[in-house]
């Protein structure tokens, strides 16, 4: 596919996961991510792959880890209170290394809460969500383009790390059309010795497993998980900056709020006031060099958010608080507009100025 | 254009039938009293006509819209009021039908009447660059399948291809053989070829039947 199309970012990442290799696909239905499944059950029939609505969002992410430990690259998707439901089965995953792509298209809560666009699921995908000591790759797309990009991108790491990647949208991003080109290069799976597809009586039987009964081997199991994580943290953390280089007041918002944001800061600039934007692109792990780096410019931070300020929590840790660090938000399926968010920075340089 | 009493716009979802729903509302205001539009899409809760509820009122244009619509409830519910698009015979109907067979299926509710009175069009709306229905063949299937769901016959096409904020003239112009080929395929004539406004005006005189559309703007773009 050279020439663009103009698709949806819930069939963008669909499409992305297909185009990754992905060929399994187990989901049950929910708004607003029901176009994934419903792009799945038309493609993958076409292409040998296999589709299935399972009868659970719990039954959905077991077939994941069933295929997973055959080494082959699986995908579930979900909104919300979907992925309440499949965090048990996400911690199993994390507790057998077992890789994976997980979509939650974020609506409002808590509870079955609402169906309209929503950022409140941060801590729930950050700070697990299942039990356990354990992380997911939690990644942030903020365009129909970065939909795709990022589902691929999330295959990847998820097999490099064996790691679930997580992909954390929202209603909107998932809803909306813009034109996508899937113009790009995708690299080949690793190797994965450790999956079970049978030994052809060649080799020992791979076991995968996350029952360790033993203390002392599960805590080194931990210990062996969180030198992967530190890896991780320093080798996947990514953000973009904008208009960085002198910001006094910076906003930190993801997804669809840092589009949001973008206008804001633009017309904050033409008023004179230095204001930048990063926007994380991964969240597990958080991209702190690039809030360390603001703080030579920065007199405050405003976190932009869709929820009652979750990731503003990241911002303090990863500024230690040495500037003030405000809230700017909306919750429940609102979205906070340029207009709301161009106040905030208005009031911060007032403030800031003093 | 001479509408019918009652116009039907479907198509695969995606395609653009809601904008080019509310533009034809404003455009059959012009020349009709009593516009009606009705939003019977029970399939995507989000971005719908619903959204342009100051424009039609301000134009005098009667909304019918599920009452759940843009509320925070997933309720495939049918607005009760879509009996007197078929009932009330002095009305000029706009219908936004939703996507593909399954949004069509709440059309059937209707189409004994509407087939009765037999004063009606149905267009398929295309996008050439919509993924799933990128050349002549894929467009007949869902427009099988829809026609099946609805119990009615489509009677002409809509060309309404294109690549959202990246939409060129050029974009356009890449689209009329395929909109050739739905139509020599279908054997349905392309009753309009629409395009954002500007991009409709650099079109002029290059395409037939242009139809202008004004597209809200998104506070994320």
């Amino acid at each position: 596919m050279a020439e663009k199309v103009l698709m949806k970012g819930n069939e963008a990442i669909a499409e992305a996961a297909i185009i990754a290799g992905c060929r399994h696909y187990f989901g049950y239905p929910i708004t607003p991510q029901t176009e994934i499944a419903a792009y799945m059950a038309k493609r993958m029939p076409k292409i040998g792959g296999t589709f299935l609505q399972a009868e659970s969002e719990i039954a959905a992410i077991n077939m994941v880890y069933g295929v997973s430990s055959t080494g082959k690259r699986v995908m579930t998707s979900s909104s919300s209170p979907g992925i309440s439901l499949k965090s048990e089965g996400i911690s199993y995953l994390a507790g057998c290394d077992l890789p994976a792509l997980v979509v939650n298209c974020q609506r409002g809560g808590p509870g079955l809460g609402g169906i309209q666009p929503s950022q409140s699921d941060y801590f729930q995908a950050t700070r697990g969500g299942g039990h356990g000591d354990y992380h997911m790759i939690v990644l942030a797309p903020a365009s129909v383009q970065e939909m795709a990009e990022l589902t691929i991108r999330g295959f990847e790491l998820a097999d490099e790390y064996r790691m679930t990647a997580m992909i954390l949208a929202d209603g909107t991003i998932g809803q909306m059309m813009e034109p996508v080109s899937f113009d790009f290069a995708i690299k080949e799976a690793p190797e994965k010795p450790w999956a079970v597809t049978g030994t052809k009586m060649e080799r020992a039987h791979n076991i995968i497993n996350s029952l360790y009964l033993v203390p002392d081997v599960l805590e080194q199991k931990n210990f062996e998980r969180y030198e992967k994580y530190a890896k991780v943290a320093e080798n996947v953390a990514l953000a973009e900056e904008y208009l960085m280089d002198d910001a006094e007041i910076v906003i930190a918002a993801f997804g669809i709020a840092a589009r949001v944001a973008k206008n804001a800061v633009n017309a904050a600039r033409a008023e004179g006031i230095k204001a930048g934007l990063i926007r994380p692109i991964t969240l597990w792990p958080f991209p702190e060099k690039a809030f360390k780096k603001a703080l030579g410019t920065a007199k405050q931070f405003i976190s932009v958010e869709l929820s009652m300020g979750q990731m503003i929590e990241d911002v303090r840790l990863a500024t230690e608080c040495k500037v003030p660090v405000s809230l700017c938000n909306r919750a429940g399926g609102m979205i906070p507009s340029p207009e709301q968010v161009y106040e905030a920075i208005k009031a911060a340089a007032g403030k800031a100025g003093k | 254009m001479n509408y019918k009493r009652i116009t039907l716009l479907c198509g695969h979802y995606g395609s653009g039938k809601t904008n080019v729903a509310v533009n034809m509302a404003l455009d059959v205001r012009r020349t009709h009293d009593n516009v009606v539009v009705a939003d019977l899409d029970i399939v995507n809760p989000y971005f719908r006509t619903l959204d342009s509820r100051d424009e039609f009122t301000h134009a005098g244009i009667k909304l019918i819209v599920s009452s759940y619509a843009n509320s925070n409830l997933d309720m495939p519910a049918l607005p009760q009021e879509m009996y007197s698009l078929v009932d009330d015979r002095r009305l000029t109907c706009i219908v936004d039908v939703g996507g593909d067979d399954r949004g069509a299926v709440a059309l059937g509710r209707i189409s004994g009447a509407i087939r009765e009175e037999n004063n009606y069009d149905m267009f398929l709306v295309i996008n050439r660059f919509r993924p799933l229905t990128p050349d002549a063949p894929s467009v007949l299937e869902i427009m099988h399948e829809i026609e099946a769901a609805a119990s009615l016959k489509f009677t002409g096409i809509i060309n309404n291809s294109n690549l959202g904020a990246e939409t060129e003239p050029e974009t356009v112009l890449s689209s009329l053989d395929y909109a050739r080929e739905v139509s020599r395929l279908t054997g349905l004539p392309i009753v309009l070829t629409s395009a954002e406004k500007s991009i409709a005006e650099a079109l002029s005189g290059k395409v037939d039947n242009l139809f202008p559309l004004h597209l809200q703007k998104r506070p994320v773009d």
